[in-house]
């Protein structure tokens, strides 16, 4: 028995949420008594999850694993949770996690919760806590059967390093035909992810027009941060589809969330609600975004936010 | 064609959320229940589907008797018929049984899902769902063609967007992009009028039980006031998001 953990990588590259749910497994596995064995795919730097508290690493090797495939990847992952006896998987809350997670738990025959926010309380019930009405509450869920799957939130356990050091064996499951074969991907390849990133600067209809954007995107840079809008931003076309943050858009769970020029509508807040400090900066005293943020300028975007520019410009140099 | 759209029925938006009974259930106490913002989507697509390939569309939700309004509504908007399975929905896994049973007794063809409703957001039921009927999935679809039973869809995924073949019967996780929004159907006087003497039926459920539970529920801790900056003083903001929020 042992706690299963998929590890996502992009280009070879391990993902930060990759180190996360590595660490938070590790916290289960100190709960149960056992330990952590991870699955990766095409990661080069397989062995750094040691350090996270993965004692094991199942390395699956193969090219046309290169595009992500939801069925294939479910079926690695139930091979590797058969073979390990695996108790507890845990995976991220990634869009591809999110899309392979509901297959595995049918092929496991496993419960499944996903959004999940903090350590079990409970491993004897095994209880989790996840975020549930779009952010607005939270929900405590028993996961009833013999396998449990848990979806962890981004940025929400954080990184554990533990020092310690990995086996990294290969594994070659048979992997079955997918019905769903990828074409093309379309996907600006040098912009961090809003799912990814630790730091989102987004802007709302306050910019006036597209033609404005070019201090979002610099604000951005400097905080090395993912670019997002609010609705009708991406409406009115003024920014790409996938930059929509909120309830019908994307979800945003990072550590600081910047909002520009956006009132805090509730379908806004609903999905950015998860970001752990928020910041507001908006002409209109009365903006609802006033109630949800932690810090709050009242002012022009116009002018806030190309001093800002220049301030963390200046903070970054005194603290290369 | 025979498209099943599935549709949860969720609080509004805009809904208070609240707990009773020592925070164990949701208080549908002043709340208005909609068709899942995610599911309209789908429903608006599968129309089009209707008027331009001659498909059929029932639609389906799983759910107690107070779910037929939100039923009638998907009927008024020009779906075919509905089914309602006579349970509550419980768990994402429970309620991807029932939905398993009624399109493998229905043959249907394409089934819509949203790619998750606004309620639980585990963006669970469709992936299940295809996996018990073995059906092909594509999750947070933006776009759906079908032509003949092969089907191109593209769909979004952190930092951009995937373009992917496949081919019926299908089940897809839909979202905003599989119709513009201007393009979402409101139901008309005469749809409303038609719908009442359009075919809602109650099927019992299969054996299916839960393999989760929500013990309880509690809302995130009262939050302090917004601490306010200076517009001419950014310089605080900077040094209050390194040594206070630590988060730069
Ligand atoms: C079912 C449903 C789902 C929805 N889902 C979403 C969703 O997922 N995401 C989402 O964002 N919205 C969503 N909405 C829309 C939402 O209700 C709001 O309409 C939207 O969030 C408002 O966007 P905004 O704040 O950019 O624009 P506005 O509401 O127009 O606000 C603009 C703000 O900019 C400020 N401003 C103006 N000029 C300046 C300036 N020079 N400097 C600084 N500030 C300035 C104004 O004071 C104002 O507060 C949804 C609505 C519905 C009904």
């Amino acid at each position: 028995m042992s706690i299963l953990v998929y590890t996502e990588s992009e280009n070879g590259k391990l993902k930060k949420a990759a180190l996360e749910v590595v660490s938070y497994a590790k916290a289960v596995a100190d709960q149960m008594g056992t330990s952590v064995t991870a699955v990766a795919v095409n990661a080069d730097n397989a062995e750094t999850l040691g350090n996270y508290g993965a004692s094991k690493v199942l390395l699956v090797k193969d090219d046309s694993l290169k595009a992500f495939n939801a069925k294939k990847y479910a079926a690695i992952i139930e091979n590797a949770a058969k073979n390990e006896a695996a108790k507890v998987v845990v995976v991220s809350s990634s869009a591809n996690s999110k899309y392979l997670a509901p297959l595995l738990a049918v092929g496991l025959d496993a419960g499944y919760v996903a959004n999940v926010v903090e350590a079990p309380s409970n491993v004897s019930p095994f209880t989790v806590k996840h975020s549930a009405f779009t952010n607005k509450a939270f929900a405590n869920t028993e996961i009833t059967t013999d396998v449990k799957i848990v979806g962890l939130s981004n940025n929400s356990f954080g990184l554990v390093e533990s020092g310690g050091s990995a086996a990294v064996e290969d594994f070659s499951p048979s992997i079955p035909d997918s019905g769903v074969t990828v074409e093309s991907v379309d996907k600006a390849t040098d912009k961090v992810s809003i799912a990814d990133a630790e730091i989102v600067v987004s802007g709302g209809r306050g910019l006036k027009g597209p033609e404005n954007w070019g201090m979002i995107e610099e604000l951005a840079e400097v905080l090395g941060a993912a670019t997002a809008c609010s609705k009708p931003v991406s409406d009115l076309g003024w920014r790409p589809h996938g930059e929509h943050v909120g309830q019908t858009g994307k979800p945003v769970a990072s550590n600081l969330y910047i909002a520009i020029g956006i009132s805090g509508a509730i379908q806004h807040l609903a999905g950015i609600n998860a970001s752990k400090v928020k910041v507001v900066i908006n002409t209109d005293t009365e903006a609802p975004f006033f109630k949800a943020a932690d810090y709050g300028v009242v002012g022009d975007a116009f002018e806030v936010v190309p001093k800002l520019i220049e301030k963390l410009k200046a903070f970054k140099a005194a603290n290369a | 064609m025979k498209i099943l759209v599935c549709i949860s029925h969720v609080p509004d938006t805009t809904s208070k959320i609240n707990f009773t009974d020592g925070d164990t259930k949701f208080d549908t106490n002043g709340v208005q229940f909609v068709i899942n913002p995610n599911d309209e989507f789908g429903l608006t697509r599968a129309m089009w589907f209707k008027e331009k390939q001659g498909a059929s569309v029932d639609v389906v939700n799983v759910g107690g008797a107070e779910t037929e309004p939100t039923l009638r509504k998907a009927l008024a908007i020009g779906a075919d018929s509905a089914i309602r399975v006579n349970t509550p929905a419980t768990d994402g896994y429970a309620v991807a049984k029932q939905l398993a049973k009624v399109v493998n007794d229905g043959g249907y063809d394409l089934v819509i899902a949203g790619r998750e409703s606004i309620d639980y957001n585990g963006a669970m039921v469709p992936g299940m769902l295809a996996g018990m009927i073995g059906a092909n999935f594509v999750a947070n679809c933006i776009s759906l063609e079908v032509d003949g039973t092969n089907a191109k869809a593209v769909r979004e995924i952190d930092g951009g967007k995937e373009t992917v073949s496949t081919s019926l019967p299908l089940v897809i996780g839909g979202q905003k992009g599989l119709v513009e929004e201007s393009d979402l159907r409101i139901p008309n006087m005469r749809g409303i009028m038609m719908a009442r003497k359009k075919p809602l039926t109650v099927v019992e459920p299969t054996d299916a039980s839960a393999e989760t539970n929500a013990v309880s529920f509690e809302k995130p801790a009262p939050k302090g006031a917004v601490k306010l900056v200076d517009a001419d003083n950014i310089d605080e903001l900077v040094t209050l998001l390194h040594n206070e929020a630590k988060v730069i």
